[in-house]
């Protein structure tokens, strides 16, 4: 193997991104976890955001619809950067001042909890559109007849929109996902030390750019093939019971 | 005793201890700045200015963690509450003050202007007439240039020095405005062997402040006292003086 | 008419009212003093935000054309590195590709002098060319992938229908493939422009001075946080509708039969 790697030329990037010091590959990878984390977060947190819109959307009163059709312009127009920018200040703020208002002390906010809570919001606008596309698409029957039998709302929720609407939603949730990861190395700008700092970090101190951008390249990639193998999983499962209940419905 | 006045009890235990207990959070700018903070490949930070603020934490008794924040972001931080303070070679200026609190100094240093060995340049208007100077977005230096440089150089601005430095090895400009320690430890690596120190800038005390100091929120006065009272403990004893030894070889205070 | 009528409606006009009291609060107990100040470098900064906009949405469409191509016909030594390429563009940070390319590159320079004594050294040592090429790239991978779809999504009759007519085979490519491959794409086109839009801001790290560049700097001179930022975002959202309305206008001029289902 070493052999190999020096006759490739490797040797000293393969001793750069070594795991123990004096390699960064340890540094990288808890940068990717981070990233991970944040991007998961963020996630999960954009589509509570987007179940919620896209009920409102589709349900909601008039006012509500025009306000979540502002919400989900606003963000889709203005660059994520500009927004995480705004979102990591404002809200930190926000919240520190509706402490202070209850007398409490100030938060403290970590990095990993901005990180979520602004690329959430982002990720809420477009997960509202991709969910309301999937309910919309479920044949209406369906919901009628849960209705029909005197469902709760929030079990036919749970028992019946949001299974039929998993195939539909699959595609576009897979995208966001894959949106939310790459999403996550604009922290870097705000100095939260997800994968893309750590990278530029460890480029900067040893001078080897390539070496680290190449590498920190490779994981991101990595993530989303591993993540199209997943989805696509999940769309089959989710589908798996599609056909026969469309014969149902005839 | 029910739950309740357990919870108020220990919360009130937690208040009275004040500031030892709770954590304050320095922030640092998150990007390597050698010799003063970088991050090594086992991911602490180090450098002198990391060891200062150990050393001004432990004898305040404040309970400190540090915290890497963008550079360019750091005021914003502090005033949002990301951070609690600032030690991150912040000079104490005139404009900054309008916006933060400052603690005593705890070092000062000149500004210079490093280029390429074999390119003639000085750190005056007229040595870098035509040339590209590049500067650290938010600092001294950038608003320096602006005020000094402008009409003779253009000025590129970057979101690190480290960046800066990086473009000046590649060519990409042809001097960078910084200070001068930081400079003297990129001009002695390997990295920087091209460029050599041109010289030091002509002072003006109201840009270019009166030396670094910890950065609070406007208001925050137990925590400048605290940092204040920290930093003339190790001034005073010796402590100071024993870390700068460490990394440099004449005093920085 | 019917789109005025349609904001006349009583709790759009509370919604309107609502936003035109945040406004004259914005004006109003905000900072705006710095504006006049930095208008001019605004308005470079603007300037120079739409042109690497059109540079790049134009220089990376016509290279997604033969990418999409070679990927939706092409054989497979076309069509493999097309799709590599499209699935790196697409699965890395567009930050992390602007890095590479701009000190990636930039790490090179010292190792090869003669770079420095080239004709396109003046260019080499400017942020820009970086900034172009990197959305270039980027628009060329996403805009690929949606290309391949348009071709492929050319009825294949139509081509054999030229084909059994005589039609040389750039003629057909021309006349019939592209041109409804484009048409197939348009919807698709107006959003992954909005898409490019907001991906300009990123250049700003390596040093090109457009206008997120320009509102940075407003915040590191005056220590102003919000008001340069939110007005930054009104910018962003004027061009993006902007974009949007270009696009409509240019779909609804397309002649096209839609074809039914």
């Amino acid at each position: 193997m070493e052999a190999l790697l020096d006759t490739l030329g490797l040797a000293e990037a393969a001793s750069l991104l070594s795991l123990e010091p004096p390699g960064w590959g340890a540094n990288l990878l808890r940068g990717l976890v981070n990233s991970l984390q944040i991007a998961l977060g963020a996630f999960g947190f954009g589509l509570l955001i987007g179940l919620g819109g896209a009920y409102g959307k589709l349900y909601g009163g008039p006012l509500l619809r025009d306000l979540l059709a502002i919400y989900t312009t606003v963000i889709r127009a203005v660059p994520e950067l500009v927004l995480i920018l705004i979102l990591y200040y404002v809200g930190s703020d926000l919240i520190n001042q509706a402490a202070t208002a209850m007398g409490y002390d100030r938060v403290e906010i970590s990095g990993v909890v901005a990180g979520i809570w602004v690329l959430g919001v982002v990720q809420g606008a477009y997960a509202t559109e991709v969910l309301r596309g999937a309910i919309q698409a479920i044949p209406p029957g369906q919901l009628e007849a849960a209705r029909a039998f005197g469902m709760p709302p929030l079990m036919t929720l749970r028992r019946v929109t949001i299974p039929a609407m998993m195939g539909f939603a699959t595609p576009g949730l897979a995208n966001l996902w894959l949106i939310a990861t790459k999403d996550t190395a604009l922290l870097a700008i705000v100095g939260f030390s997800e994968l893309t700092l750590e990278t530029r970090q460890a480029a900067g101190s040893t001078r080897a750019y390539f070496t680290f951008f190449l590498a920190a390249g490779g994981l991101y990639l990595l993530i989303t093939l591993f993540s199209g193998v997943i989805f696509s999983r999940i769309e089959k499962w989710a589908r798996r019971g599609q056909p026969s209940l469309r014969e149902g419905g005839r | 005793m029910t739950l309740k006045t357990i919870l108020a009890a220990a919360t009130l235990a937690a208040l009275g201890t004040g500031l030892a207990a709770q954590e304050v959070k320095i922030g640092i700018a998150a990007e390597p700045y050698p010799p003063f903070a970088s991050l090594d490949s086992s991911g602490t930070w180090v450098g002198w200015e990391v060891d200062v603020i150990d050393a001004v934490c432990k004898a305040a008794e404040l309970n400190c963690v540090i915290t890497p924040v963008a550079w360019d972001g750091i005021i914003p931080s502090l005033t949002g509450g990301q951070i609690d303070a600032i030690m991150a070679s912040m000079s104490i200026t005139e404009e900054r003050m309008k916006t933060i609190d400052f603690s005593d100094p705890y070092y000062n240093t000149p500004t210079v202007v490093v280029a390429d060995k074999a390119v003639d340049i000085d750190a005056t208007p007229e040595g870098l007439k035509g040339k590209i100077i590049g500067v650290q977005a938010s600092t001294i230096h950038q608003a320096y240039a602006q005020e000094y440089f402008k009409d003779a150089a253009e000025i590129r601005i970057y979101q690190t020095q480290d960046e800066a430095n990086q473009d000046l090895v590649a060519g990409r400009i042809d001097a960078t405005q910084a200070d001068s320690i930081a400079m003297a430890d990129f001009v002695s690596t390997d990295a920087g062997a091209c460029c050599e120190i041109k010289g030091n800038v002509a002072d003006d005390p109201a840009i270019l402040g009166l030396g670094v100091g910890a950065g609070v929120r406007k208001g925050d006065d137990a925590l400048r006292e605290a940092l204040n009272k920290g930093i003339a403990a190790i001034l005073a004893d010796g402590t100071h003086a024993e870390i700068t030894a460490r990394y440099f070889k004449a005093s920085i205070y | 008419m019917s789109d005025l009528r349609a904001l006349l409606i009583p709790r759009r006009l509370f919604l309107m009212a609502l936003f035109a009291g945040f406004v004259i609060w914005c004006a109003l107990s905000l900072r705006w003093d710095w504006l006049p100040q930095y208008l001019p470098l605004a308005l470079e900064g603007l300037w120079r935000t739409i042109w690497i906009l059109v540079v790049t949405v134009v220089l990376g469409f016509a290279l997604a054309v033969p990418l999409g191509l070679a990927q939706a016909a092409g054989p497979w030594y076309l069509a493999a590195p097309a799709r590599v390429f499209c699935t790196v563009i697409r699965g890395t940070p567009l930050l992390l590709q602007i890095w590479l390319l701009y000190y990636g590159l930039g790490s090179l320079f010292p190792q090869y002098p003669w770079i420095r004594g080239s004709e396109l050294w003046p260019y080499l040592r400017q942020a820009w060319p970086y900034a172009v090429l990197a959305l270039t790239l980027s628009y060329a991978g996403y805009e690929g992938e949606v290309m391949r779809g348009g071709f492929a999504s050319v009825q294949k009759g139509q081509l054999e229908a030229a084909r059994a007519f005589g039609m040389p085979r750039f003629t057909i490519f021309r006349r019939i493939w592209l041109p409804q491959a484009i048409r197939n794409v348009l919807p698709t086109l107006g959003g992954e422009t909005i898409l490019q839009l907001k991906a300009t801001p990123l250049v700003a790290t390596i040093t090109v001075i457009e206008i997120y560049a320009v509102s940075s700097r407003v915040r590191a001179d005056t220590f102003i946080v919000y008001e340069p930022l939110l007005l930054l975002a009104l910018v962003y959202m004027i061009i993006a509708g902007l974009i949007a309305l270009m696009f409509r206008w240019v779909e609804n001029r397309v002649p096209s039969r839609r074809r039914e289902g």
